[in-house]
Parts: structure tokens; sequence; C-alpha cells
């Protein structure tokens, strides 16, 4: 425990000539830092992705949860006089804040994207849609259902639940796979960077040598190595991450409506998120160096 | 060389050194190494301020030897006490903090390359804290002492066999170690050059460090013996014997 907080101590304190002892150039540090600027970027698109799904699921839940429709059918003479009384009979619903019947135009406006737009929907008999807001209790649908059965037997209610369930499961999935992308992103860095440090360590046994030699205590070489991993680390991330941030930011928004990829741009303080990444990826980048230059230490005298 | 040279760190040191105490002490060491004994019922107590030579035959043990002298390899049987400390016992870090207060010279050198002669003298105070050593001790008036004034901010691989060794020999001491263990210091350089060498180590050692030389270069050994009193210990057949007068 000691040792870690000699080391914390150390690369935080810095020293210019103990930074000095890790040669600064070598494949390693390439890899290094151009493996965490891919993760940075790979991490930008994980979160993105993980905070679009959450924020569609959020929207659907809300916007379907609070609603409901009732589909009258009757022959075209009833049928106003049918969605009249269901109506009346909403508005004296427990738990329905509105209902208010569609136009036509509205109907075939929904209808449009489905059977084209030449489609004399007037000429239709389509059956009329009734829009229900509930009140934050909602009303209770067995219980409507049985009023509508007594009194208007055509009509149908849609509560919504049996489509929208899936579909916020489905985006709420979408917000855990983005985040078990990113602890996947995290390990997959950890392993690469103990990969290139144990390369460097290797590449540099004849600095570990004379240092060991000369009396350098395990948590001063560990920090040479640390500082100098997780310092290209941090650049790399912050390299990925501003050019990940700009690739997202080139994305559709969400007011811009843009089919499946709506919202996947950051908004408001979303984009803080970002900032966490460089520091996060040098955390990861420290403790996997330290673990390789502790196992590689152990085995000296 | 003026004393002061080494007094600074001296003086920041310290030394645990009990008065009187033995520097290096072993009582029956040996060592194995895959199954066979290399070096074996080892005695001996370095005293401090004495110039010992290790001598004896290529593969008799001289470096395993003086590698155990500083931790380097811990003995397979028999006690070893560094500073009185024993060394079975001893943490890593422990080690680390011995090491300091031992000056090694080998004869390869290890240097780190890509740093400069000064730099590579200078690493034994960044390694124990001493960030300040430019102000504290008199890095220019080491490296005049070992004639490498104008190789200051040369890079190892640029200099000679000698030039390497007196900086191997500046970074040994510039802790003002207790004791400086050399590994056939001369072992690389001409006459000239080892005279050279040896006139440092014997100024130290007139200084009070204490010296062991491992080397199997007699006319050297005999030259010191002329100008210090000189303990000379062989090894041969695995065991350590005091030399006789036949030199």
């Amino acid at each position: 425990m000691s040792a870690l907080f000699s080391t914390l101590a150390a690369l935080f304190v810095g020293d210019l000539q103990r930074d000095r002892v890790v040669p600064a150039s070598g494949y390693t540090s390439t890899l290094t830092s151009l493996t965490a600027a891919a993760m940075a970027f790979l991490v930008v698109f994980a979160l993105a992705l993980s905070l679009a799904s959450y924020r569609l699921a959020q929207d659907w839940s809300k916007a379907l949860e609070q609603s409901a429709t009732l589909r009258i059918s009757a022959p075209v003479e009833q049928l106003d006089a049918q969605v009249a009384r269901a109506i009346e009979i909403l508005e004296t619903t427990p738990g329905v804040a509105s209902a208010r019947a569609l136009s036509s135009e509205e109907q075939s406006d929904l209808l449009t994207p489905w059977l084209g737009v030449d489609v004399p929907f007037d000429k239709l008999p389509l059956p009329r849609l009734i829009e229900i807001v509930q009140t934050p209790d909602g009303f209770d649908p067995q219980g409507l259902r049985l009023r509508l059965t007594g009194e208007l037997p055509s009509a149908v209610l849609d509560d919504h639940v049996r489509w929208r369930r899936p579909l916020v499961q489905a985006a709420n999935w979408l917000s855990v796979l983005g985040v078990v992308a990113i602890g996947l992103i995290g390990l997959t860095s950890g392993a690469m960077i103990i990969l290139a440090a144990r390369a460097a360590l290797a590449a540099n046994a004849q600095v570990i040598t004379v240092l060991r030699l000369i009396g350098a205590t395990d948590a001063y070489i560990e920090a040479a190595f640390v500082r100098r991993f997780a310092f290209r680390t941090f650049i790399g991330a912050v390299v990925g991450t501003v050019i990940g941030a700009g690739v997202v930011a080139l994305f559709p928004g969400e007011e811009e409506q843009a089919a499946i990829l709506t919202g996947l741009r950051l908004s408001g303080v979303e984009w803080m998120w970002l900032v966490l990444i460089p520091p996060i990826l040098s955390s990861i980048a420290f403790s996997a160096t330290r673990y390789a230059a502790n196992r590689l230490l152990k085995g000296l005298t | 060389m003026s004393d002061c040279i080494l007094c600074g760190a001296q003086a920041q040191q310290g030394s645990d050194v009990k008065s009187g105490a033995d520097v290096i002490e072993l009582d029956g060491v040996a060592y194995s190494y895959g199954g066979g004994e290399l070096l074996s019922d080892m005695s001996l107590a370095i005293t401090p301020g004495a110039f010992y030579f290790l001598t004896g035959p290529s593969g008799a043990g001289k470096t395993t030897f003086l590698k155990m002298c500083y931790a380097a390899l811990k003995p397979t049987s028999g006690a070893l006490k560094l500073f009185g400390q024993d060394v079975r016992t001893m943490e890593r870090n422990d080690i680390a903090l011995v090491r300091r207060r031992i000056g090694v010279v080998h004869q390869d050198c290890q240097f780190i390359d890509h740093l400069s002669v000064a730099d590579n003298i200078a690493l034994p105070l960044s390694v124990s804290g001493q960030d300040n050593w430019d102000d504290t001790t008199n890095l220019k008036e080491l490296l005049a002492w070992v004639g490498l004034s104008h190789r200051a901010n040369a890079l190892p691989p640029e200099l000679s066999g000698g030039e390497r060794q007196r900086a191997a020999l500046a970074r040994a001491i510039i802790m003002s170690p207790d004791i400086v263990l050399a590994d056939e210091p001369t072992g690389n350089v001409d006459w000239e050059m080892s005279e050279r060498l040896l006139r440092l180590l014997l100024e130290l050692n007139r200084m009070g460090k204490t010296v062991v030389i491992a080397s199997h270069d007699l006319s050297l050994i005999r030259s010191a013996k002329s100008q210090v009193q000189a303990r000379v210990l062989r090894i041969a057949n695995k065991r350590l014997q005091l030399a006789g007068a036949n030199l």
C-alpha cells in the first residue's frame, strides 16, 4: 500500500531527471498514443450511442405512457354520432385528461407514409381515431373497455402497452450495450497498454538494471515508466476524443429528425462526459503499466 | 581531489555503520547455481577503511562474490550481512537503500546510453531523492577528478574504455558510499589508464572508503601493494583464501 502511495506521489510530483531515464522515443510510445487515440475515438461513439439510446427510451416512454388511442369502426352515417358518444364517455372517465378526435387530414398524414400520396383517403371507409391524453395517475383500461363494450361495441382501446414496452426495452438494452462496449474498450485498452509497457520494459532492461544497481527503489522505476505511459495515453486520448467529438458533432441532432440516427449527436451537458475520457484512459494506463512493471521488477534482483 | 566532493552527499545520507562494525560480513556463505556449488564456506569480515583485492582465475567466482556483496545475489547458505543487516531477511526496498551505500563499478560499466555522462554520474542523487544535486554536490569537481570535464555532455557510447571506467567510478562514488566494489575495473584499459584508475581508488581509500577490487591483473595488485596496505583474497577451489606474499 505504501508503495502505491509513493508511486502516486511520484507520479504527480514529477521529477525531470527520473522522467528522462526512460527514452522518449520508440515504437512502444507511438503504439501507446495510437492505441489511446483509437480507443478514445471508439469510446466517444459508444458513449454517444448509449446516451442516444437512453434518451430515446426516455422519450418513447414519456411520450407514449401518457397517451392512448380509441378506434371507432362504424357505418359512415353513424360514425360521427359514435365518435361524439365516445368522447362523452372519455370525458367522464377518471384518469382521462382530454380526448380529441383526429381530423381527416391528421389521419391521412398518418397513413400517407404507408399507402402513398395518391390514395383518396376521403373516399375510403376508414375508422376514426380518438387521441386520449391521460392524467399522471392514468385511467383503468379494463374498466374503460368494459364500459365501451356496453355502449360502443365497435370501439377498440389501444393503450400502446403492447408495442411500447418492447421498444423501450430495446432502447434500454441498446443503452446498456453502449456501456458494456465502453467497459470492453477500457479492458482492451488496459490489455494493449500492458503489452506495450512490457515491450517497453523489455526494451529498457539495461535502464532498469542500472537503476537497480545504483539503489533505485521499485517505486522510483515504476514511476518513471508509469508517468511516461500515462502521459502518452493522455495525449493520445485527448486527440482521439477531439476527433471523435468532431465526428459526432456532424451527426444530425434530435431536432433534425434524421431517421434512425436521430439524436446521436450529444447535447448540452452530455458533452461534458467526453472530458472524462482522457483522464479515465490515463488511469487505466497508470494501473496497467504499474501492473506490468511490478511483475517484471519482482523477478529482478 | 578535495574531500569535500564527497562531503555533501555523505552529510545528507548519514551512516548507520556502528563504530568498529564490519561493512560486509560473511559467515560460512555458499552459493549454488543450477545444482552446482560455485562458492563454498566463505567467511570474511570486511572492515571500514580496508583495501581488498579479490583475485583468482577466470570463472572462479569473483563476480559472483561481488554480486553477493551488493545483494544482487543471495547466498544459498550461510549468513551474509551488509552494514549489519542480514541479506536473507532484507526486503527489496531495504536492498535498494543499502545499495546507495555501496558504489559498484562493473566491468562493462552499465550506463543509460541516452543520458549524458554528467546525467549518468548524477543519477544516483536523483534516485535517492536529492533532486537539487546541482547545488549540493560539485559535479564539475568530480568530473575533473576523474578527468572527464571535457566529456560531461558526451553520451556513454562515445566514450573510450578508460573514460567509461572513470565515469563508472565517478557514478559509484557520487553518493559518498561506505564501500566501493570494482569488478575488473582495468580489464579493458591499457596500463597507463590502469594506473590512473588505481590512483583514484587509492585516493578514495585514503579518504576512509572501503575498497574491494576484483582483478586477475597481478601487476596491478603489486603496484597497489607498494602504495597501500592492501589485503589480497584469492578464490580457489570455490573457497576464499588469504593470498600469501608470493604475488
